[in-house]
């Protein structure tokens, strides 16, 4: 295993797999809600495509640091995981608003007043627009430039609106779906186990790192 | 020249089982194979189907004048493959998958309580205790989704008149199984099992209330509540309680399940209401099951459209507070 960040290449080649992972599903779901082909009930099936991506991508572009840590020190190749980041959370970002764009079109019928009267009324439409809110400004600072612009400690600590657009996404399945249903139940203990190893990692390199004067992986955040 | 008109004639008799099986499956087996393992077996399975659990005994039915006219009845494929049977898992595929452990042969449904003649009833005798009818009805999630199914069965009064309640039973309570080694949901799902509904006896002996065997003229599918289950087409689906093995005449309202879930969101009642919403989601409007992405939502009918014959059980009563 080679003990440096991974080529451009490779980067440029994993890339388009990514993105074609990513948007593969998304036409999958347009062809077949085109051919009239999505079961029996299409409209909760676009829900919760869009909804169960929106939450899986969200988690997974979280993974990324703690995944990071851990394996870099055994494969210091591992390093340019952290290049894939972004694009997952943008890749999250688009199906939060895919999933919005549900709602607004074949739930509220592009009606305002239905929605407001969602909004106030209703805890898991409030937690659900608020997840997909907080994604927003996070959107708009990916670019490298806003990064600069903002400095590296600005931005992470903007950036940790992720965790809460989590949470409040967790928080609008579990009130989505009926009491006793345990279906969110496995995506909830991935971001639990993510929010956890955090700290918990933070607290070991820094126990490790006295007696240990190997350098750490850097860290982007 | 006399024309008859479809709803004349009992689907059993003009609608092989292959038409109605649903032109969709064919398709969608053939379009999805490849693309299934992508997108993970989930939402394949509900687009590609296995083979669907049923006992295909064909019955022998007359028509009702009760039976709805003049609306397309929901696929046969969509109607068992898209249940809410927590029993069997609480993802609308698990059922047709996982029902076809449940033994509905030998089969007791035993009736107690506030009765002159407590009894048990072989299900075959349960059967053929009247001659059954075809009945299509509307059927109304409370979760806003809907279909029109043509049940089998005969109206419950006459089972209930058979069993002679005591003046002091003013309610019924019905009781689904509860076997968890056949309803694998059972251990998934956190509700107080077994499954129990109730209804007030006017409306348990209301003609609509049918105790029902079958849909499209063959016995019940054992994800559709085999091999016998009640329907209550102007109350939310989960009221009609599937597989039941106890009848129970009781003087007080029963607990029945949801209810005690939480009682918030379903009422005792839970009739179909547009202009009571769930705490969740409007009831105003509903998504009928198999119609197209962008044609499926229409208006949701005062007690599901049965306001004619049932409207006169609840006068007096506030139904925003009795929901």
């Amino acid at each position: 295993m080679s003990n440096r960040p991974l080529s451009n290449h490779w980067i440029i080649a994993l890339k388009v797999l990514v993105h074609a992972a990513c948007l593969a599903p998304v036409a999958w779901l347009i062809v077949h809600a085109v051919q009239n082909n999505l079961g029996p009930d299409p409209t909760a099936a676009v829900t919760f495509f869009t909804g169960r991506g929106t939450l899986r991508l969200l988690v997974l572009s979280l993974a990324i640091t703690p995944v990071r840590r851990l394996i870099t020190p055994l494969a210091p190749s591992f390093t340019s995981i952290i290049r894939f980041r972004r694009m997952l959370g943008l890749y999250a970002f688009f199906y939060g608003s895919l999933h919005l764009l549900t709602y607004v079109w074949l739930y509220a019928g592009f009606k305002l007043h239905a929605m407001i009267d969602d909004i106030a009324r209703r805890r898991f439409i409030t937690a659900g627009l608020t997840a997909w809110v907080l994604m927003v400004p996070l959107a708009l600072t990916s670019t490298t430039w806003s990064i600069r612009k903002l400095g590296g400690k600005n931005w992470n600590r903007l950036h940790r609106l992720a965790y809460i657009s989590a949470i409040a996404g967790i928080v609008h399945y579990w009130w989505g779906v009926k009491p006793g249903v345990n279906t969110p139940s496995t995506i909830t203990l991935v971001l639990f186990v993510l929010l956890a190893a955090r700290p918990i990692l933070s607290w070991w390199s820094r126990r490790k790192a006295p007696a240990n004067s190997l350098p750490r992986a850097t860290q982007s955040g | 020249m006399p024309i008859r008109k479809p709803n004349d004639i009992p689907w059993s008799e003009i609608t092989p089982k292959f038409v109605y099986l649903n032109r969709r499956a064919f398709m969608a087996g053939a379009v999805t194979a490849g693309t299934a393992a992508i997108v993970g077996k989930r939402i394949a399975s509900v687009l590609a189907p296995a083979a669907s659990v049923h006992a295909d005994t064909k019955l022998t039915t007359v028509k009702s004048p009760l039976s709805l006219t003049g609306e397309q009845p929901t696929s046969y494929q969509d109607i068992t493959h898209y249940n809410n049977f927590y029993e069997f898992g609480a993802n609308k595929d698990d059922p047709a998958r996982n029902a076809g452990r449940l033994k509905t042969r030998p089969w007791t449904v035993s009736v107690e309580g506030h009765v002159k003649s407590p009894q048990k009833f072989d299900i075959d005798t349960l059967l053929k205790l009247r001659p059954l009818e075809e009945r299509i009805y509307r059927h109304r999630c409370v979760e806003a989704w809907s279909m029109v199914i043509p049940w089998v069965g005969y109206s419950l009064s006459e089972l209930i008149q058979q069993c002679q309640p005591l003046p002091s039973a003013k309610y019924i309570q019905f009781l689904s199984l509860a076997d968890y080694s056949q309803m694998p949901g059972l251990s998934q799902v956190s509700l107080n099992w077994p499954y129990s509904e109730g209804l007030r006896m006017d409306e348990a002996m209301h003609p609509l209330t049918l105790l029902t065997f079958g849909l499209y003229g063959e016995t019940l599918p054992n994800q559709d509540g085999a091999p016998v289950r009640v329907v209550v087409p102007w109350k939310y689906g989960f009221k009609s309680a599937k597989s039941i093995v106890k009848i129970k005449f009781v003087d007080k309202q029963p607990h029945t399940t949801w209810n005690e879930m939480a009682p918030n969101e379903y009422g005792f009642y839970s009739n179909v209401n547009p202009n009571v919403d769930h705490p969740r989601w409007s009831q105003k409007t509903e998504r009928r099951i198999g119609a197209s992405l962008f044609s499926q939502r229409q208006p949701t009918l005062m007690f599901n459209g049965y306001g004619d014959q049932v409207a006169k059980l609840y006068t007096g009563l506030d139904l925003k507070k009795n929901f």
